[in-house]
């Protein structure tokens, strides 16, 4: 046989038993030429081109899905961040473009759509504060909308004003959609030194250094590298980095020759592969069980960033060499309510706000997707968001924070989002005060290691 | 294009007779075939080549996941870019 046969079965055994699937097939669309004098000649631009660029977006997903025998779970466009495209309108609403947006991504059957974004890490201008003052009513009426704003950079420092207005953002977003667990806010990303290719939502968009339209691919694997890790019980990390770095291989080939196909079949620009461990509620399918399966009796408990940390590092080492261009994110997420596990160690009280920051220090992005009491003063969520902009900023890496204000809820109880966005904990924070810290405003300068030229 | 036919599932009589020829209804050739018999589950992989195939991809797959259900086999076809670009570095 010109294939080995365990070869085969393994590959079989990764699709049916340990969720390994493509997460997302992204389009990346450029708006820059949708820009009008009015939001309702914008919207209107911005419908037509999304729809024409990705009419065949889906149903080349599917096919691809048919012949190779791989899951494509999502298929998602990502556009030029809308305070650019939205910039020559006099308009102080923004929430029709959104809306065309969400009406764009039902036509072409794709579950979301980012860009509705900001770019602010060093100044905003009136476009960016309107698109910023849009984002509760935009999240609010659309459904598939994802918003982004980037507050800084470790070139540009920390827009402190910026950090303030989002806390009142994330409240407002809340308070709009509570009827719905504050859902809003699920859709909803603060970032520092954002990338321009990130095919991940809801923080996706369309950075102006790329083309007209790109395809950009994200890659999963949280519950094959797990099964990967049973047969190297009580081994050393050298082993047990080795085993995540061949996993991380054929996870990511995987991905490249699905964006290849794509890429060929749509006849687009192949981008990047983002490398990402990107875990699902269901079980299985777990960052925090892989850190577990470490020897850690649960995840947060003393050595959980270490094991983070080399988690992240081997995924990377394992998947470069699989891609041409590797890109976006790439590393391991730790998003709570969309993870079996995390959800479990954070019911037990086991895993704080607190491990979760440090967590982020050496793992892709943030604080991700965790609800916290619904009467969270702004200026605590400001100062949450301040902290993981700072690791961000002098650690030159992306970070993030998609925090869900629980409309009514205290610690204890649960939010339910559903499908791949799952069951978030509500979690305690810290009670006391940032206020004063927060209202000074300003600019956190950048840090020394920006004067690299 | 090739692609693998993996069959899998309880064994019975003629399993590999009524894959072969229903591909070879279909005008597919068999490049090469592997099988094994573990505890009565029964394991088999064809490569195959699909140029002169009557029907298109995904309709050839649907009959041939059909043909094995009615046997209570999982029958899947793949493109074999799958299992080199997993496989080999």
């Amino acid at each position: 046989m010109l294939y080995n046969m365990t070869d085969i079965v393994s590959t079989l055994d990764m699709i049916d038993h340990q969720h390994l699937d493509v997460r997302t097939i992204t389009m990346g669309i450029s708006l820059l030429d949708c820009a009008r004098g009015t939001v309702r000649e914008t919207a209107a631009a911005v419908y037509d081109k999304i729809t024409a660029r990705a009419k065949n977006l889906v149903a080349v997903g599917e096919s691809i899905e048919k012949e190779f025998g791989i899951p494509i779970v999502n298929k998602r466009i990502s556009v030029t961040p809308i305070a650019l495209v939205a910039a020559a309108c006099a308009e102080e609403n923004l929430t029709p473009i959104a809306v065309a947006m969400d009406e764009a991504a039902k036509t072409c059957g794709v579950n979301f759509i980012g860009g509705f974004s900001a770019l602010v890490q060093k100044g905003m201008t009136e476009s960016d504060r309107r698109l910023i003052a849009s984002i509760p009513s935009a999240l609010a009426s659309t459904e598939r909308v994802c918003a982004s704003v980037n507050v800084a950079g470790t070139k540009a420092g920390i827009n402190m004003d910026a950090v303030r207005l989002m806390g009142e953002t994330i409240k407002a977003t809340a308070d709009l959609t509570g009827d719905r667990g504050g859902f809003g806010c699920a859709k909803l990303v603060v970032f520092a030194n954002a990338v321009e290719d990130n095919p991940f939502m809801a923080g996706a968009f369309h950075g102006v250094g790329e083309g007209d339209c790109v395809i950009n691919v994200g890659v999963s694997g949280p519950g094959v590298v797990y099964h990967a890790l049973q047969s190297c019980k009580g081994q050393p990390f050298d082993v047990v980095a080795e085993t995540i770095k061949q996993t991380a291989f054929k996870i990511t080939r995987m991905g490249q020759l699905v964006a290849r196909e794509a890429s060929q079949r749509l006849g687009v620009p192949f981008g990047i592969v983002d490398l990402s461990l990107a875990p699902t509620p269901a079980k299985g399918d777990s960052v925090a069980r892989i850190l577990e399966e470490m020897g850690l009796a649960v995840c947060g408990t003393h050595g959980t960033t270490a094991a983070l940390a080399l988690l992240n590092d081997a995924v990377k080492k394992g998947g470069v060499m699989a891609s041409n261009h590797v890109g976006g994110l790439s590393g391991a997420f730790i998003p709570v309510s969309e993870d079996e596990g995390m959800i479990a160690a954070a019911t037990s009280g086991a895993l704080h706000l607190d491990k979760l920051e440090a967590m982020t220090c050496v793992c892709s992005v943030g604080l991700d997707m965790i609800a916290v009491p619904g009467n969270t003063g702004a200026s605590t969520i400001s100062a949450i968001i301040a902290d993981e902009a700072a690791i961000g900023v002098v650690n030159c890496k992306t970070t993030a924070v998609r925090i869900i204000p629980a409309v009514g809820k205290s610690v204890g109880e649960t939010v339910e989002f559903g499908g791949l966005l799952g069951t978030a904990p509500v979690m305690p924070v810290h009670e006391f005060s940032s206020e004063a810290f927060i209202a000074r405003g300003g600019r956190i300068p950048a840090p020394m290691h920006s004067l690299k030229n | 294009m090739r692609a693998i036919v993996t069959v899998t599932g309880k064994d019975t009589t003629g399993i590999i007779g009524k894959i072969c020829t229903c591909l070879a209804e279909n005008n597919v050739n068999i490049l090469d075939i592997s099988q094994t018999v573990m505890q009565e589950f029964f394991t088999m992989a064809m490569l195959v080549d699909l140029d002169r195939s009557k029907q298109p991809f995904a309709d050839l797959s649907d009959e041939l996941a059909a043909l094995g259900q009615s046997m209570g086999l999982a029958v899947r076809t793949q493109r074999e870019d799958i299992f080199t670009l997993m496989h080999r570095v």
